[in-house]
């Protein structure tokens, strides 16, 4: 458990296989708090986290807050609306205030790309990326990969879909990212303009016909259609979008019946998931949510936190 | 009395006259003049450097008037001495915009008080830079421009920049465009590939200056009139220039030093003093270009000098504004990189491309030292290694991606009309 000694978690990319695997398995081990009737430890007593959203979320915030708080650490949140970002503000200067405010660990949620690893560079806080832009997502990355692992007991050689808007999508990046890392063979499916054939140089497999994964994947993760970032010209429609690419009950027929289905949710029903398909048996969706909280505490308390892992 | 300097035993590179030679140099009175021995009130031992004719560069971002907390007339000035140069053109996206005879006079006036360095201004091609309607020309060309442009900003619609080309053709004004449409460009930031890709950051296509290039090259044809595209980025553009080119269009590109020196790859750290429109691209770019300069497909080099104060740059990488400083560095960057370590051209053509190359372009009685010129002269120590250090900079802005930079070559001394206004220490 020595592998760790960074202060800020902004992406995978920048992670080594070891370091992926030291929070995997240290949320391993904060995963049976949450399934205790004292759902806490003192881990991070004392310590004050702020929860700075600049872009809405509500689903990643209650996540961190919860994980905090089962590290006993002090949570504010603070939303863009509320803060002095309306009102002209750098984010420097707005991340600098709540340092000198001492804040010991920022989560920052923003839309800009590298907003974390620009904070990260400019503050003694630790900086935990929510989410900046399409850039990475590193702790749905981390859930995704600890569900994974905790399903099939490995990553390396697992046959690994990504499907949807990948263009336009951080959850995708910060899988790419930690999945090939840790040896996983990625296929990532979609539109031609939303999977771009360059996607490859990252290592990757692009493919645009869903029919030519089914049978060999050992995962289906499922990104949502984000309609509010998506110009016209991206895809004609939802409508054939669903019949080029919905996991519909036939096409999810076709899975093997060890392979999960995934989705960071929130999902849309009967877009990229057919609804009964999303309540499956294969579907680990809530089991992602559950998980979600363990990677978290696992990152704060690596970031942030001593050494050892508390009782 | 006459003041008259001689430049004693320098390697006088003139390539308006095709002179490369060990020899003396004169001036008497501002003017460059015959030998006259003996007659000297003043002499620079020039032993192991070159003499050549002041630099210019015809893309630069003076700020001023309206932007004067990123740069100033005489600071922009002094950091062009600092660099070689001894002529620079400005583009007209100031505030408000030049694109009236009361801005460009305000600019020459200003100029005329604070300046070390000539300045020629440009005038904008549309009211505002809006690309909307037509700035006045004919007055612009009453009040002292030199060519035209929008620059950072391009005219959208083909047709109003076919008339555009075709109304300053009646002036013999040349139109300088920055290249770059925008519904294919959208919110990009950098260059589109794999870096994108990895970094989540708005690609800006090849194919968005590209397009517009070619754009270009079909109104210079319709039109029979000049058109010159401003910091070519993108080795397709080069291609397409080549080819008009070779039909006789009147079409020309410029290029500027961080296209390259440096690749898309240098985002990775999202740091801003990276971020410049066009964007940096691929290594295969930067051989196209290389390869274009030394065939003489690009004929210009220059800086595209955009100075922004450190609050405005050190922000989110897409809240940034484009653009960093150039004036003091280009040089050293395009002569280490293309006649030191790639040997795409020799030491003259690099001079040309700086002088005798601009100076033909826009009809500026400078970069040559024919007898009768301007004593516009530019000292430079090519086997001189040293290290670029931004805080010594002398631009009000450091937004520069070279700082700890080593080249080899510089400038050591400038001479405007004679007078000596830069002296490396």
């Amino acid at each position: 458990m020595s592998t760790w000694n960074k202060k800020d978690l902004v992406g995978l990319d920048a992670l080594t296989a070891e370091e992926i695997t030291h929070l995997l398995d240290t949320a391993m081990a904060f995963k049976g708090v949450g399934e205790r009737n004292l759902k806490k430890v003192p881990a991070l007593r004392g310590k004050t986290l702020v929860n700075f959203f600049v872009e809405p979320s509500t689903r990643t915030r209650t996540s961190f807050e919860i994980a905090a708080m089962r590290l006993s650490a002090d949570v504010v949140n603070i939303t863009a609306t509320a803060s002095s970002l309306q009102k002209g503000e750098t984010l420097k200067d707005t991340a600098l205030n709540l340092q000198a405010l001492r804040a010991d660990i920022i989560v920052l949620r923003h839309s800009s790309p590298g907003s974390s690893n620009f904070l990260s560079e400019r503050l003694n806080s630790s900086i935990i990326n929510a989410g900046d832009g399409a850039h990475e997502h590193p702790t749905q990355g981390l859930l995704d990969i600890f569900t994974i692992r905790e399903k099939f007991g490995r990553i390396e050689g697992l046959n690994v879909a990504i499907i949807g808007d990948i263009l336009f999508s951080r959850v995708a990046r910060s899988n790419i990212f930690g999945l090939l890392k840790l040896g996983a063979n990625v296929t990532l499916v979609g539109p031609s303009t939303l999977v771009p054939k360059r996607f490859e140089k990252l290592g990757v497999k692009v493919r645009h016909h869903i029919d030519d994964i089914l049978e060999s994947a050992d995962v289906v993760n499922l990104l949502r259609i984000q309609h509010e970032r998506q110009r016209k010209e991206y895809f004609p429609g939802l409508g054939e979008y669903i019949s080029l690419f919905g996991l519909t009950k036939l096409r999810a027929a076709r899975l093997s019946p060890s392979c999960l289905i995934m989705h960071p949710g929130p999902i849309n029903r009967g877009v990229e998931i057919d609804s009964d398909v999303a309540d499956s048996s294969q579907s680990v969706i809530l089991d992602q949510v559950t998980n979600g909280i363990a990677v978290r505490m696992a990152v704060l308390y690596s970031c942030a936190g001593g050494a050892g892992i508390p009782a | 009395m006459k003041k008259i300097t001689r430049i004693t035993n320098g390697r006088v590179i003139d390539p308006a006259n095709n002179r490369d030679e060990i020899n003396d140099l004169w001036i008497t009175d501002g003017v460059i003049t015959s030998p006259l021995p003996g007659k000297e009130t003043s002499t620079i031992d020039a032993s192991g450097l070159i003499v050549a004719p002041g630099l210019i560069d015809i893309h630069v971002h003076l700020r001023e008037p309206g932007q004067s907390h990123k740069e100033t007339i005489s600071s922009a000035t002094r950091a062009a001495a600092a660099g070689g140069f001894t002529s620079l053109v400005a583009m007209p996206n100031t505030t408000p915009t030049a694109d009236s005879a009361a801005t460009i006079t305000l600019i020459k006036e200003k100029a005329a008080r604070e300046a070390c360095v000539n300045i020629f201004c440009t005038g904008a091609l549309t009211k505002g830079i809006k690309g909307e309607e037509l700035a006045p020309y004919g007055s612009l060309i009453n009040a002292g421009v030199v060519a035209l442009t929008d620059d950072g900003h391009c005219i959208q619609n083909h047709e109003l920049m076919r008339r555009a080309v075709e109304y300053a053709r009646m002036f013999d004004l040349p139109v300088m465009d920055h290249c770059q449409d925008y519904a294919v460009v959208g919110d990009g930031i950098m260059h589109e590939g794999e870096w994108s890709l990895r970094l989540g950051i708005p690609g800006w296509p090849r194919a968005g200056e590209e397009l517009i290039v070619a754009r270009n090259i079909m109104l210079a044809e319709l039109c029979d009139s000049p058109i010159h595209c401003q910091h070519i980025s993108s080795g397709g553009s080069v291609r397409l220039l080549r080819e008009a080119r070779s039909r006789g269009v009147k079409i020309s590109g410029e290029v500027c030093p961080h296209h390259i020196a440096l690749t898309d790859a240098e985002l990775a750290a999202f740091d801003s003093n990276f971020k410049m429109n066009p964007p940096l691209r691929a290594q295969e770019d930067i051989e196209a270009i290389i390869e274009g300069i030394a065939d003489g497909t690009l004929t210009i080099l220059c800086s595209d000098h955009a100075p922004h104060a450190a609050y405005e740059k050190e922000v989110e990488i897409d809240h940034a504004p484009f653009g960093i400083t150039g004036l003091e560095t280009e040089f050293s960057i395009f002569h280490d990189i293309l006649v030191h370590k790639r040997k795409a051209i020799d030491l003259p053509r690099l001079i040309a491309l700086y002088t005798s190359e601009p100076a033909s372009l826009l009809k500026l009685n400078r970069g040559t030292l024919s007898l009768g010129a301007p004593a516009d002269v530019t000292l430079i120590n090519a086997s001189m290694d040293w290290t670029f250090d931004k805080s010594a900079s002398a631009s009000l802005s450091k937004n520069t991606p070279f700082h700890g930079h080593t080249w080899r070559g510089r400038a050591v001394r400038t001479l405007v009309a004679g007078d000596t206004i830069w002296c490396l220490p």
